[in-house]
């Protein structure tokens, strides 16, 4: 099986997010920068399969030079190979150019792929977009949300996640799945795996090679503000004896709140 | 105009599309244009009446049997050809979890950009500018879209519905071909979870637990205090979540949902960052925790701190009372 996984370089889930008002961009000095969590469940994935299936895993990542400091963990994890689309231009939150990108890298550089996977989001711009775009432009079925997934014979039978169920897709290969935490536990990268990544050799694919030119990748979002939300007030805090509390804490959220 | 996508699940309109309905109507006036539902499937025409209620200025029906059952391929085809040819300003879905999966491909087919997961829609020089979440709610962004028509999904539970309005109108039925081979995904079965539990993106009211409830036994504490309100659920801290004491799709917080409920109980919660990111756009936050000092207390409105299995049984039954009169 030739597998296709899509990562991105975010801050960490513990950053605290500032803000430079002048670019409307987020402050990137100081931040600790990983893969996106739910990119891990892809890779994860992509090296259970090739385990099961035999393959090759190949990661992708679109983004700056710094972006293969991410694509070099997904090696040491025990991807194949890993291949960067160099793209210097700042966060757009722009779904579809990242999601035209990735359609033309498969096209022109990665055809006879079986499964394309991805995170279901990005931490971070938390779009959902880029996976279905894929799906979209490549004219393949999707599964998007996907905490189970079973492959053989040409095809794939995934579980996504609804609201308060889960529904069953069965899909035709080549397909995109993007996978949601649950899907599996990924894998920490063992020494051997990190040393052999060291010396991989990470290819960079440029805009110009996908045939893009200046202006074929201008944002369709036009970012208006960029913000932190207004703090939160700390309110009453009640202590004592717990009868007490809990029957001025209901009178409260009746008289005060209005929410009982 | 502006098009709402209705989804329809177990042949009812979903509570969120009616909600983004609403908003399409209010953002309709501002702009002097209407507000359309669209309903894709086979033989939902007698869906139309709700959207009509919910004020739709007119309703229409993208039939095909191949649309029976949900596929993202099939109903962004539909979605997109109809967008096609009666030009609306925007499109707007719910961002659940046929809207995140559907609109994107809607996007895609038709070449413009796409906005999720808004938590604000205003009107500025003719266009629609959106307010959403990024970071899972760490920072705000507002923005428009150069293209058109204008897609955007619209969070669940943020915008209040309009109120209902006698009504009726045509419907307008097209029938769209789906050539054979199009379609090369499908739903074939639907899991409902046995709890019957709402979603915590659906929620009205949450009751989030941590690490402090020690085990998963003790969510039966929260099931009771939540089990008081309609429309209620439960929700969890990512490290009850990674303890394996309830499921990761009750997971609140960055990695879990964001939610905006109209009351977010936080019990036994110390209140990491990842989950204040994820539920400090709830109307109103009760914590309960034993840690005056938890991270969790400058966020909430309403604090106990205690014992919460002493606090909880408590809280419950006060709010019995109170809910009973």
């Amino acid at each position: 099986m030739n597998i296709l996984v899509f990562i991105k370089r975010v801050p960490d889930t513990e950053s605290k997010i500032r803000i430079r008002h002048e670019t409307k961009a987020i402050v990137e000095e100081g931040l600790n920068f990983v893969i996106s969590p739910y990119d891990e469940f892809a890779i994860e994935e992509a090296l259970r399969l090739r385990e099961a299936h035999g393959g090759v895993v190949r990661v992708v990542s679109a983004g700056k030079d710094e972006s293969v400091a991410v694509l070099r963990k997904s090696l040491a994890m025990g991807a194949d190979e890993a291949f960067l689309i160099k793209d210097a231009a700042p966060e757009t939150y722009d779904g579809l150019r990242t999601a035209r990108m990735i359609a033309r890298a498969v096209e022109r550089k990665f055809p006879g792929t079986d499964l394309l996977l991805f995170g279901k989001q990005s931490v971070g711009a938390d779009n959902s977009q880029v996976p279905a775009m894929v799906a979209e432009l490549l004219g393949l079925p999707q599964a998007t949300v996907v905490t189970k997934l079973e492959v053989a014979h040409g095809a794939a039978t995934a579980c996504r996640e609804i609201e308060g169920g889960a529904e069953k897709v069965a899909l035709s290969l080549p397909a995109v799945v993007s996978a949601q935490k649950g899907l599996n536990e990924p894998r920490y990268e063992t020494l051997k795996g990190i040393m052999a990544a060291k010396k991989k050799d990470i290819p960079v694919v440029t805009l110009e090679e996908l045939g893009f030119g200046a202006d074929d990748l201008a944002p369709q979002v036009e970012i208006t503000g960029l913000d932190v939300p207004a703090a939160r007030q700390s309110g009453k805090v009640l202590q004592g004896d717990p009868a007490d509390t809990a029957r001025e804490l209901v009178a409260l959220l009746r008289n005060e709140a209005k929410v009982v | 105009m502006i098009a709402v996508f209705m989804e329809t699940r177990d042949g009812k309109i979903k509570k969120s599309s009616l909600e983004a309905l609403s908003e399409a109507k209010r953002r309709a006036a501002e702009l002097g244009g209407q507000a359309v539902a669209v309903l894709v499937g086979s033989g939902v025409e007698g869906l139309g009446s709700g959207s009509f209620a919910a004020g739709a200025d007119g309703v229409y029906v993208l039939d095909s049997p191949a649309l029976a059952d949900y596929s993202a391929q099939g109903y962004a085809l539909a979605l997109a050809e109809w967008a096609a040819e009666a030009r609306p300003a925007a499109v707007l879905f719910a961002a659940t979890a046929m809207g995140r999966d559907l609109a994107p491909r809607v996007a895609a087919r038709l070449g413009v950009g796409l906005v999720s997961d808004c938590t604000g829609v205003a009107v500025m020089n003719g266009k629609l500018e959106f307010t959403r979440p990024i970071y899972a709610g760490k920072a705000v962004l507002t923005c428009s879209l150069r293209s058109s028509p204008q897609l955007a999904t619209l969070r669940p539970n943020v915008f209040p519905l309009g109120e209902a309005v006698p009504g009726a109108g045509e419907v307008v039925r097209k029938d769209v071909v789906v050539p054979d081979g199009a379609v090369k995904g499908r739903v074939t079965e639907v899991l409902k979870e046995e709890s019957c539990e709402i979603d915590v993106t659906e929620a009205e009211v949450i009751v989030s637990g941590g690490r402090g409830l020690k085990g998963p036994e003790n969510f039966a504490l929260l099931r009771e205090l939540a089990a008081l309100f309609p429309r209620s659920a439960v929700g969890a801290s990512r490290s009850a979540v990674d303890s394996g004491w309830i499921g990761h799709q009750h997971q609140v917080g960055q990695t879990g949902k964001t939610v905006s409920p109209s009351l977010y109980f936080a019990v036994g919660v110390s209140g990491a960052i990842q989950h204040l990111a994820g539920m400090s756009s709830s109307k109103v936050i009760v914590a309960v925790n034993k840690d005056p000092e938890a991270p969790i207390f400058k966020v909430a409105d309403y604090g106990i701190v205690g014992d919460l299995f002493q606090v909880v049984p408590l809280l419950a039954q006060e709010l019995k009372k109170a809910l009973a009169e």
